[in-house]
């Protein structure tokens, strides 16, 4: 065994990997909860790519024939319906785990200098994987996937000049079809898994180059004892290796529940009209993305003014991206001289607490119909999200920090 | 511990969203797919009175006649009208077109009706026809207003001269099999064959069956997960003993 991995390493520096990467990447030693999602996601990741896979193998990406090839799996395929929920809910679980993760960096402020590439590459990853889900929620091809996609493709429209014909383009057609659905086939099972998985390769050797950050938001490497290692540190193998396994036993409890006894939850993971197949002739009553992107939809719908005499919908679709871009560049709107918000002032705190509510709230909206209060609400929490990171730089730099100790405290 | 409570309730926040369910009170049903003789039951008054017209398209008869435990032979004597093979999928003669032509629209396949309104729906709207001569075939439903289907079970339940009470409280309990508040219709029109409790019961055991054919795994499915959930458990019994093992030592 010995001789093989010698044999190897003189070719590909695969000893120096490992070391670089596992078992001599000094992590701090005080991880918390909030640290088992990064690895939680890569077990997600792999869930989907491996479901995927085999569900490829019986699904037939044709409008005729994509909505009866998924029931087949359901009925005919041996083991298909453990592989479609497995890979339905892991779409949901993926962006559980994503959201938790991003709600730690933000808590810890992880993406604060030098971590801003590794945040960067973070926020393209949640960008790709909403792109994934999206396409992937056509292929089912029933009537959630069929008019969601339509409502999505369409905001497109609402950019002016050019929108008619990028969502013509895009589509591929005059309407949502077969054509369509091939489109987002290749692009679900090909393109973007492909650019997910460079992206989180590049996730993480920016972060194995840095190190990590941790609760105190304290850089270890700072303290290092005689031999180089930082004194807080301890190599991610063994050590977080089995502690990220005590994480997948409970992640996997949590999630099997919901394969085995609630695959739809509610509604929320498997939308009930989805389960008619998709017809262009009869709009369904009431259309509403998967909840993921609820909190986006419901700042797309809160916008209601036509402004410079363009349509509400495209100053909706702006509002949208912006809220999505503007996570991009959080790194430099934190001028705080911490990190954590465990040294963080009471602004930062009260900021980042109605930060959250704002976004689950957005969440809620997004699911449920608009009615005029909701939409008033819908507004309300749309402008509380973009003053949290607006006024960033004026309360992180305006508040009384808590001094940082010098070493990590557990 | 309070940051592990507090990311556990954000994980399930999702879950608390959905709960309404659109348009009027409905008669609750929850079907229970490990009652054979009810599944059977409703598998004979479906393919007897449903499926002229509706097919259940996604869905083969062998695997009804296996989990079912309706033997072959039987099976196709009286529960195949099409001439279809045992192996094959649950469709009708009646081409969509063509009913798109009679009907207006074609009946829809049932195989996930369940799953798109939900058993209590069905079971509600199988008992809701009433006589209303302004409408084409003469009946309304009190749960799908100006329904385009006739009253295909009138003989048996008879047609109620009014609307019927539905989302009132009637209810059927698989186990003790006692049935409550079935006096939905307080007039009749036409008398059926059978007494409003029969009838509940009926409509109970067809929608049990639909149910079942939506979700066909479903049974099988919670018997694994106890299975997976164990192991999963001792799993983690053994990653936490391994991962103290490895950290008693840190500080």
């Amino acid at each position: 065994m010995n001789k093989l991995v010698n044999w190897v390493d003189e070719r590909l520096p695969i000893v120096d990997a490992w070391n670089k990467h596992l078992a001599k990447y000094y992590a701090p030693k005080n991880f918390n909860f909030w640290y088992f999602f990064g690895s939680l996601a890569m077990l997600v990741l792999v869930n989907q790519l491996v479901t995927g896979i085999w569900l490829t193998m019986s699904y037939n990406p044709s409008a005729e024939g994509a909505f009866a090839s998924v029931e087949y799996i359901m009925r005919d395929v041996e083991w298909g319906w453990l592989l479609r929920y497995l890979h339905s809910t892991g779409a949901s679980a993926f962006f559980v785990v994503v959201y938790l993760h991003m709600f730690r960096g933000l808590m810890y402020g992880s993406y604060q200098k030098p971590r801003e590439l590794i945040w960067i590459f973070g926020m393209l990853i949640y960008l790709v994987l909403m792109a994934e889900a999206f396409m992937g929620y056509l292929l089912p091809w029933g009537q959630m996937s069929y008019w969601g996609a339509q409502v999505i493709v369409n905001l497109f429209g609402a950019i002016p000049v050019i929108g008619e014909d990028l969502s013509l383009w895009i589509r591929g057609d005059y309407l949502i079809s077969g054509i369509t659905l091939n489109r987002f086939f290749a692009l679900h099972v090909v393109a973007l898994p492909i650019v997910l998985l460079g992206l989180v390769v590049l996730h993480i050797l920016a972060l194995h180059e840095v190190g990590s950050n941790n609760p105190d938001g304290i850089d270890i490497k700072k303290n290092k004892d005689e031999n180089g290692i930082p004194k807080d540190g301890i190599p991610f193998h063994p050590y977080y290796s089995v502690h990220d396994l005590m994480g997948v036993g409970v992640f996997f409890f949590i999630f099997f529940i919901v394969v085995f006894y609630f695959p739809e939850m509610g509604g929320l993971f498997l939308e009930k009209p989805n389960f008619e197949p998709a017809n262009n002739l009869k709009t369904p009553e009431h259309i509403a993305p998967v909840w993921y992107f609820t909190p986006f939809y419901a700042m797309l719908r809160a916008v209601t003014v036509d402004l410079f005499g363009l349509d509400a919908k495209f100053w909706g679709v702006v509002v949208m991206g912006a809220a999505i871009a503007i996570l991009f560049v959080l790194p430099w709107l934190d001028k705080s001289p911490v990190r954590s918000i465990r040294y963080k002032g009471w602004l930062s705190k009260i900021a980042l607490a109605i930060f959250v509510v704002s976004f689950v709230v957005l969440g809620y909206l997004g699911i449920v119909p608009a009615t005029e209060g909701r939409t008033i609400a819908a507004q309300i929490l749309t402008v509380l999200y973009f003053l949290y990171f607006i006024l960033m730089p004026f309360y992180t730099r305006m508040e009384k920090t808590k001094p940082v100790p010098e070493r990590v405290t557990g | 511990m309070r940051t592990l409570i507090f990311g556990l309730f954000i994980a399930i926040l999702p879950a608390l969203g959905l709960a309404a369910a659109p348009g009027g009170p409905l008669d609750t049903m929850k079907p229970d797919h490990t009652n054979k003789e009810s599944l059977q039951s409703g598998a004979a008054l479906f393919t007897n009175y449903c499926m002229g017209c509706h097919s259940m398209e996604y869905a083969r008869y062998k695997r009804v006649s296996d989990d079912l435990e309706i033997p072959v032979e039987l099976f196709e004597e009286n529960l195949i009208f099409t001439g279809a093979k045992i192996g094959e999928l649950m469709k009708i003669s009646m081409s969509k077109d063509m009913a798109a032509g009679w009907f207006g629209a074609p009946p829809p396949d049932l195989t996930l009706v369940t799953r798109v309104r939900g058993e209590s729906w069905v079971y509600s709207y199988l008992r809701g026809f009433y006589k209303d001569d302004s409408r084409p075939l003469g009946v309304n439903n009190v749960v799908f207003d100006n329904v385009g289907m006739p009253h295909v079970m009138v003989e048996m339940q008879g047609l109620c001269a009014v609307e019927p009470k539905i989302g009132v409280g009637a209810s059927v309990e698989p186990l003790s099999g006692n049935i409550n508040n079935s006096d939905v219709c307080p007039e009749y029109a036409i008398e059926g064959s059978m007494s409003s409790a029969d009838f509940d019961r009926a409509m109970w055991d067809l929608t049990n069956f639909m149910s079942y054919m939506g979700d066909p795994v479903k049974v099988e499915r919670e018997r694994l997960g106890i299975f997976v959930l164990i192991f999963v458990a001792i799993f983690f019994i053994f990653a936490y003993l391994l991962n103290r093992e490895y950290w008693k030592d840190v500080h």
